[in-house]
């Protein structure tokens, strides 16, 4: 798969240190992780310090250090959601692919991340794989979603 | 699209939208906000679409129908949710599947489909215009009602709405002190939660020495549970860019940032395709309609963190830095964006500046109670029958929001409490269900107004719980810089834990307190400062919860894992093996004509078997606080069946 | 720079426009306890230990007086059962990662905190800054920083740069006000497995 060059990338915002996080959002969702020789690489052409990055890249929850899997589960545990079961529909899906939130599985096939809410609370449990959002999740129904993505 | 020059121009510009648009031409607004694309909502466009070319009405002469994709109204429940315009008739719960009927029946045969239509649950009676549905009827849709009635990514269907009229007015007819004045006269208090005179805050900046100043849109969000801002950014984002230039135009600013949370896709991509709209117009940008009036607008996105809906460490993250608050005072009014006087407010906020301008200061002051005035947008989630965002004027009750918008709690179960606020707010209980919804009523009773969440919450909700949620979210959500809110937040989260978990202890309840006390008064920020609200709302109303779970290692909710039990009673048992076969830890004995016995060793607790043995059964009890029967001895297993 | 009059302890303090309550104080030899402060690098306002109660201006509250500017008027308070009751939890809760601290069993001892309120924490740092700062500031060579947030929040150094800079170096050590142990740690591990730079927690 051709990625977008990260100098490419960093070429298109203003060269300082305030597009920094628009940069390594941009990079991570290209790439889908932030390897160290990309931050290198921002690093030197914004002129910000490693461990200013280093503390970006950990602080901010968009980034991921290791490659993310080619489908990426969000599970949302926000208040409606929790409220409605989120954490027994959390506990199916780790169950069926055999990772936690913030881990990939071996194959790089699915990532699984938790999102404090993504603004469907009406719907919840809500479940956004790849952009798609499933509503109304029910445990049960999790193993049928989860096929769907190969 | 040729560029507008002039105020003039734009009238005649408007004149000539609203000369090509014929009211009485049918028109098909299909709601393609987040939710109800969520639930399928891109399908029935496409089906619509279809349909409308099957049955020939592309080329009709005489029958003609637009087909709209709009933003959110709300009525998130029942979406995908679907207006006929001119009759206003809405249809709700929409399938792509019923396409060919509403082309056939209401379009052509200007019919109405019943089973589409709202039915009360108590009375039975349909509802066939929106505004006749008692979930809009009784709210007062000033920002949001008129999401459905126009596309976001088409800036000629908000001006045929009447859009881009206050700018004008504000640039050519006013000077900026003026609208200042206005705004403040107006009392318009901000919506994303500290309730901060509007008005107040732009003198603020206005006054601040410098040349360069910045407007910031807080489109963060980050409330769980709150979603008004994704609609009306999502849905009109015309709406905000207009009250965001307006204000820079007040405080003397020429610079703006758009601060959206990348967990809103479609808002970002809604707003972005809006500014571009403006500036080709002449709406935003250079010399705004010839006023001399420069102002440009950048959409920023977030990267994942509730602090970042912190002005300051909103401001740092801006700055490409990590969201780390920053003491005040300096405010940001006096120094801001890279030092700079910055005045930041909210999306609903912004909103509500082109409502002002065009009517009057009045126009808000006349609703609302004495101290807040104007209308809120709630997102009424949880344990309530009718989820979504309601607008409704300051001063409703919250009874009235719950039960009468809201249709109150699903499956007849009893009302607990509200919970207003988010991760900053409190736990509201019944007995202040009257109380009139306002900033400063929300603030007596140890909850906030927040961004406006309101998560209803009923007999099945523990208490403790909530409490350990929030504490859950906000000690990962923290900054983590200042001591008493990172190792606050996490002593009281421990504790809460062991309460939950079957480990309280007497004293534990004065501990929280104690912890309380410093996390609220010496933190940096309001995260840290308003981190203890739920558990101390908890506690004052529901302190029999703690009791409970520290002393008799109750959950009287059901709630908290370790502290249940699930017992088989052996009078109601019919040993249909449904609990048996779904057991995922394989801890019931049993089998046909056996008893079923839980193996109370293996049983995780997962409550499967509580929810699949048949009602009619209900053989499976939940015991909490209680010891369990031994089990049921293998000689009294056999199931004698009555004949 | 204009000048300005509050009162701290009923004491008349003048102080200048731009000063903080801490600066104040100190000039007029009022002493309020401090842990993220230093001399040599910019205010910070970390660890809180410096609270006063600020009484002008609306209902008291509890301000951090190294970074909280002096206002005409105001009346300060660097001690009062609040103040030593937010004090003594403070303490506490630093005591639960650095028990043996010299420099926080002393002021454990001036306000009673017991070190064993709470259940020890695997970490010994209390995130005071005092390196990171030293290091950005001072040395200019930034070669550790912060990582994460909230309650995992931790430093960390940047191996390639801490590979060069900092065994000769380690003048950060003595800043530290729990013997400079985490940083010890967490120094030999990048050294040890420059490879594993930090990885993720949830």
């Amino acid at each position: 798969m051709e990625h977008v060059n990260i100098d490419t990338i960093i070429d298109k915002y203003p060269n300082d240190a305030s597009s920094l996080i628009q940069v390594l959002l941009e990079i991570q969702r290209e790439h889908r992780w932030l390897s160290n020789e990309a931050l290198d690489k921002v690093s030197k052409r914004l002129r910000v310090p490693l461990n200013r990055i280093q503390h970006i890249v950990t602080f901010y929850k968009a980034f991921s250090l290791i490659p993310k899997g080619r489908h990426e589960i969000h599970v949302c545990t926000g208040t409606a959601c929790h409220v409605r079961g989120a954490p027994r529909l959390l506990d199916s899906i780790q169950d069926l692919t055999g990772i936690r939130p913030g881990e990939t599985d071996m194959e790089l096939k699915f990532s699984l991340e938790t999102v404090g809410c993504v603004g469907c609370c009406a719907l919840g449990p809500v479940m956004v794989i790849d952009g798609e959002y499933h509503g109304k999740m029910a445990p049960a129904r999790s193993e049928a979603v989860l096929k769907n993505y190969v | 699209m040729p560029r507008i020059h002039t105020p003039i121009e734009l009238e005649a510009f408007r004149k000539d939208i609203l000369s090509k648009r014929d009211p009485s031409k049918p028109c098909i607004a299909v709601c393609t906000g987040t939710g109800c694309l969520a639930l399928g909502a891109s399908k029935v466009v496409v089906a619509l679409r279809e349909e409308i070319k099957k049955q020939g009405l592309e080329s009709n002469v005489d029958i003609k129908v637009d087909l709209r994709e709009t933003g959110c109204p709300g009525f998130c429940e029942r979406g995908p949710v679907i207006v006929i315009y001119p009759e206003e008739i809405c249809y709700l719960q929409v399938q792509p599947g019923d396409a060919a009927e509403i082309i056939s029946q209401t379009i052509i045969g200007k019919k109405v489909i019943e089973r589409l239509l709202y039915v009360d649950p108590v009375s039975g009676e349909k509802s066939v215009r929106e505004s006749d549905i008692p979930f809009y009827k009784h709210q007062m849709r000033l920002l949001i009602g008129n999401n459905i009635r126009l596309d976001p990514k088409s800036i000629e269907d908000y001006l045929s709405l009447g859009g881009y009229t206050a700018l004008p007015k504000a640039l050519f007819q006013m000077n900026p002190e003026q609208v200042v004045a206005l705004v403040k006269d107006s009392k318009l208090r901000g919506r994303g939660g500290a309730g901060f005179p509007a008005g107040t805050k732009w003198e603020f900046a206005r006054n601040s020495p410098g040349d360069t100043k910045y407007v910031v849109v807080n489109a963060d969000e980050g409330d769980p549970g709150a979603f008004m801002d994704r609609a009306i950014l999502e849905g009109n984002p015309h709406a905000v860019l207009e009250g965001f230039a307006i204000g820079a135009y007040a405080i003397g600013a020429r610079e703006g940032y758009i601060y959206v949370r990348q967990e809103y896709p479609l808002a970002v991509e809604n707003v972005t395709i809006a500014i571009r709209q403006a500036e080709e117009y002449g709406l935003l940008g250079k010399n705004i309609l010839g006023s001399g009036f420069d102002f440009s607008v950048h959409v920023h996105r977030g990267a994942g963190a509730f602090v970042c809906g912190e002005e300051t460490a909103l401001l740092r993250s801006l700055e490409g830095k990590p969201g780390e608050p920053k003491a005040r005072p300096p405010y940001p009014a006096v120094k801001g964006l890279w030092d700079k006087p910055t005045n930041i407010n909210n999306v609903e906020t912004w909103a509500n500046v082109p409502l002002i301008v065009n009517n009057g200061a009045e126009f808000l002051t006349s609703i609302g109670t004495d101290k807040s005035k104007g209308t809120k947008i709630f997102s009424l989630v949880g344990k309530v029958k009718n989820t979504g965002l309601v607008e409704v004027p300051m001063g409703i009750t919250l009874r009235n929001i719950i039960y009468q918008v809201g249709g109150g709690i699903p499956g007849d179960k009893k009302f607990k409490a509200v919970q207003t606020g988010g991760p900053s707010g409190g736990c509201i209980p019944e007995q202040y269900l009257d109380m009139g919804v306002d900033f400063d009523e929300l603030a007596k009773v140890g909850a906030i107004m927040g961004s406006g969440g309101m998560i209803v919450m009923d007999e099945d909700t523990c208490m403790i719980d909530v409490a350990k949620y929030f504490l859950n979210f906000l000690t990962d959500e923290s900054c983590g810089k200042c001591t008493p809110c990172r190792e606050g937040i996490r002593q009281m989260l421990k504790i809460l834990t062991n309460i939950s978990e079957g480990r309280g202890k007497e004293g534990d309840i004065e501990l929280l307190e104690a912890l309380a006390e410093t996390t609220r008064d010496a933190s940096l920020c309001a995260l840290g400062g308003s981190a203890p609200n739920p558990v101390l709302s908890t506690i004052r109303y529901f302190r029999d919860e703690y009791e409970a779970h520290i002393q008799e290692k109750r959950c009287p909710a059901f709630v908290c894992k370790e502290l249940i039990h699930y017992y088989i009673d052996p009078e109601k048992c019919k040993a249909c093996m449904i609990c048996f076969r779904k057991c995922p830890a394989d801890a019931i004995e049993g089998g046909k004509n056996l008893i079923h016995v839980i193996d109370q060793e293996k049983c995780t607790n997962c409550g499967t078997c509580f929810e699949v043995c048949p009602s009619r059964f209900g053989a499976v009890r939940r015991l909490s606080g209680e010891p369990v029967p031994p089990p049921l001895a293998e000689e009294a297993r056999p199931l004698v069946r009555e004949n | 720079m204009s000048e300005i009059q509050l009162q701290i302890d009923g004491k008349v303090v003048k102080a200048t426009e731009a000063m903080t309550i801490l600066e104040a104080a100190r000039s007029a030899g009022i002493s309020i306890p401090t842990l993220c402060n230093s001399e040599k690098l910019e205010t910070y306002g970390a660890c809180r230990i410096c609270v006063v109660e600020m009484e002008s201006f609306g209902t008291p509250r509890l301000v951090a007086a190294c970074v909280f500017p002096v206002q005409k008027d105001m009346v300060v308070k660097t001690r009062s059962e609040r103040v030593d009751r937010t004090r003594k939890m403070l303490l506490e809760e630093m005591l639960a990662h650095a028990p043996d601290s010299v420099e926080l069993q002393k002021l454990a001892g001036e306000y009673g905190a017991d070190k064993d309120r709470f259940e020890k924490e695997a970490s010994f740092c209390i995130l005071c800054g005092l390196c990171v700062r030293y290091c950005a500031e001072v040395k200019k060579k930034d070669a550790l920083g912060f990582v994460d947030r909230g309650a995992k929040r931790e430093i960390a150094f940047i191996p390639e740069i801490a590979a060069q800079e900092c065994w000769n170096c380690k003048e950060c050590f003595p800043l530290c006000p729990t013997s400079a142990l985490q940083a010890a740690y967490v120094l030999t591990e990048a050294l040890a497995f420059p490879a594993e730079k930090h990885k993720q927690q949830r």
